[in-house]
């Protein structure tokens, strides 16, 4: 496996086709972009054309939603393929997918599944994470999920399971805080109990993003991963929190439905970039 | 249970709407919860009636936004994508369209969808040089009769005995006058570099730019475009071809050794 890419530790903005032009023509001070690997699987065309240019000026960081690592099925050879040419093409300085499965039987429901957290399971998704790695030639990060149920066949705790994942695999972790403030609503957790016992040294990228919210049946919270909104208050304050733990890492702020227009997002950027710089030196790591 | 019996139960618990919430799933209050088990079905139909949406644009401006919404959501629930690609998803729409009986009353509508999903391939399909009218200037006349053209990577032909380029031209603006569409259109889309072009053909070219799609010579289309009309100009069709960049321009040494 070659040298692992790194993403600055900054902040980073997803790319839209609806700001292709207005970056090019304005060069904004962003520290990296991230697409979703999908959205750049056809062979060329205006997509092609766009990311090539942008990716001469900012780092990119590929995002994957479709490898279905979490699927108890074999991963698509196909699907590995197209990623592969995506990695070769691109070279990103990052490669992510999530701990979830989104395929089954050849079906893509384009969702980000949850799965019972086993030593079973863990074997299966070390195999798919190992086999990802060995075929782009790359170390890859995991992302922690969002759920809004639970397994009761579960006997691993999330993060157990993450850390064993990369552990296993070598594989650097993804730490989603807006996916830890879902999951802590949705299942009655501290969210800063989270971010204390997560791994933090094997944390290559953060994500921030908005999520909404509604009830269960029992009337109880329940937060939706949403994507379609700003970053909420209790989420960038447990982005604080984690940065003090992790020291300054790439942090990536997610908003992939009801796109706003480039200067929102950039000002969810640079609140993220004012909370990066001031940590200071000393603070980098309090772990 | 394995894992491949809970993903079982899950997925088939997501397609349909009337079964429970599976068996293993429970909440930290210890129980299943239909509305939890809610925000995935409606994570998987929402997302991906979106992507039709998105894909089917002017489709969905004809029809209009609740009964795009409604036909993408019965398509859904029997057509799950075959891989993430979703640029690649709803090439079977069209097909679906034509036997979903609320839209029986628009017959154009099928082939509109299948002009769609073209565009959509056109757009992602890979780069390559067009061939200009430079690049058959120094052919004999005989020669240039044998030539066999490559179709350039983007290029698609979709036709219909209805008028889905003036309807789908139209649906490009703001506001849509009315238009006759009782006649034939074929549309031709081509894009030599980035910027994508539809055409609709004059139609006594069609049945020569389908031969030359198909692998035919020049001469053998051009003939059999003349025998199906009279009025065919074959320069003119062929001038016209090679400006919207329909053709793939080949390496030089292929270029001098045309098969």
């Amino acid at each position: 496996m070659s040298t692992a890419p790194t993403l600055p530790a900054s902040a980073g903005l997803g790319l839209k086709p609806e700001h292709y032009g207005e970056i090019l023509s304005s060069m904004p001070a962003i520290g990296f972009f991230e697409v979703h690997a999908e959205n750049y699987m056809g062979d060329g065309g205006p997509p092609h054309r766009y990311l090539s240019a942008i990716a001469e000026h900012y780092p990119l960081s590929l995002h994957g939603v479709g490898l279905s690592i979490g699927g108890s099925g074999p991963i698509s050879r196909d699907h590995l393929a197209r990623l592969r040419r995506l990695v070769e093409r691109y070279r990103p300085a990052s490669l992510s997918e999530h701990l979830a499965w989104s395929t089954h039987e050849s079906a893509y429901f384009n969702d980000l599944l949850p799965l019972p957290y086993t030593p079973g399971t863990l074997d299966c998704v070390c195999a798919h994470v190992a086999e990802v790695q060995d075929a782009l030639g790359i170390r890859m990060l995991l992302e922690n999920p969002s759920t809004y149920l639970l397994f009761e066949d579960s006997t691993i705790d999330e993060i157990d399971y993450l850390a064993a994942i990369s552990d296993r695999t070598g594989c650097g972790l993804l730490l989603d805080v807006n996916n830890v403030m879902v999951s802590a609503i949705n299942h009655r957790l501290d969210p800063h109990d989270y971010i204390r016992r997560f791994p933090v040294g094997k944390v290559g990228e953060i994500h921030l993003a908005g999520y909404d919210e509604t009830h269960d049946e029992a009337g109880e919270r329940l937060a939706i991963d949403a994507h379609a909104s700003a970053v909420r208050p209790d989420v960038f304050d447990l982005y604080q929190f984690t940065i003090a733990r992790t020291g300054p890492v790439a942090t990536l702020v997610e908003w992939d439905n009801d796109v706003p227009d480039f200067a929102t997002l950039k000002a969810e950027a640079d609140r993220v970039e004012a909370a990066l710089a001031h940590l200071r030196p000393g603070q980098r790591r309090v772990a | 249970m394995d894992a491949q019996a809970v993903e079982n139960r899950f997925a088939e618990a997501l397609a349909d709407p009337a079964r429970p919430v599976p068996a293993g799933l429970t909440s930290a209050r210890g129980e299943a919860d239909r509305l939890r088990f809610a925000v995935y079905r409606n994570n998987v139909h929402v997302s991906l009636v979106e992507a039709l949406a998105k894909t089917f644009p002017v489709t969905r401006r004809v029809v209009g936004e609740g009964f795009f919404r409604a036909m993408a959501r019965a398509y859904v629930a029997d057509h799950k994508p075959d891989s993430p690609v979703l640029s690649r998803y709803g090439e079977s729409l069209a097909d679906f369209v034509a036997g979903f009986p609320p839209a029986a009353g628009l017959a154009y509508l099928p082939d509109l969808t299948r002009l769609e999903y073209a565009w959509l391939q056109a757009y992602h399909a890979a780069e390559a040089p067009p061939l200009g009218a430079r690049d058959l200037g120094n052919l004999a006349p005989d020669a240039l009769l044998e030539r066999r053209l490559v179709p350039h990577p983007a290029t698609r032909l979709v036709e219909s005995a209805f008028a889905i380029g003036s309807i789908w031209s139209a649906h490009q603006e703001d506001n849509v006058t009315r238009m006759s569409i009782g006649h034939p259109e074929s549309v031709l889309l081509t894009r030599p570099h980035a910027e994508l072009h539809a055409t609709v053909l004059p139609t006594v070219d069609t049945p020569f730019v389908q031969r030359l799609l198909d692998g035919a010579s020049i001469g053998e289309a051009g003939t059999h475009a003349l025998q199906c009309d009279g009025a065919f100009d074959l320069a003119r069709a062929l001038t016209g071809l090679l400006a919207l960049g329909a053709f793939q321009r080949l390496p030089a040494h292929s270029e001098e050794n045309p098969t």
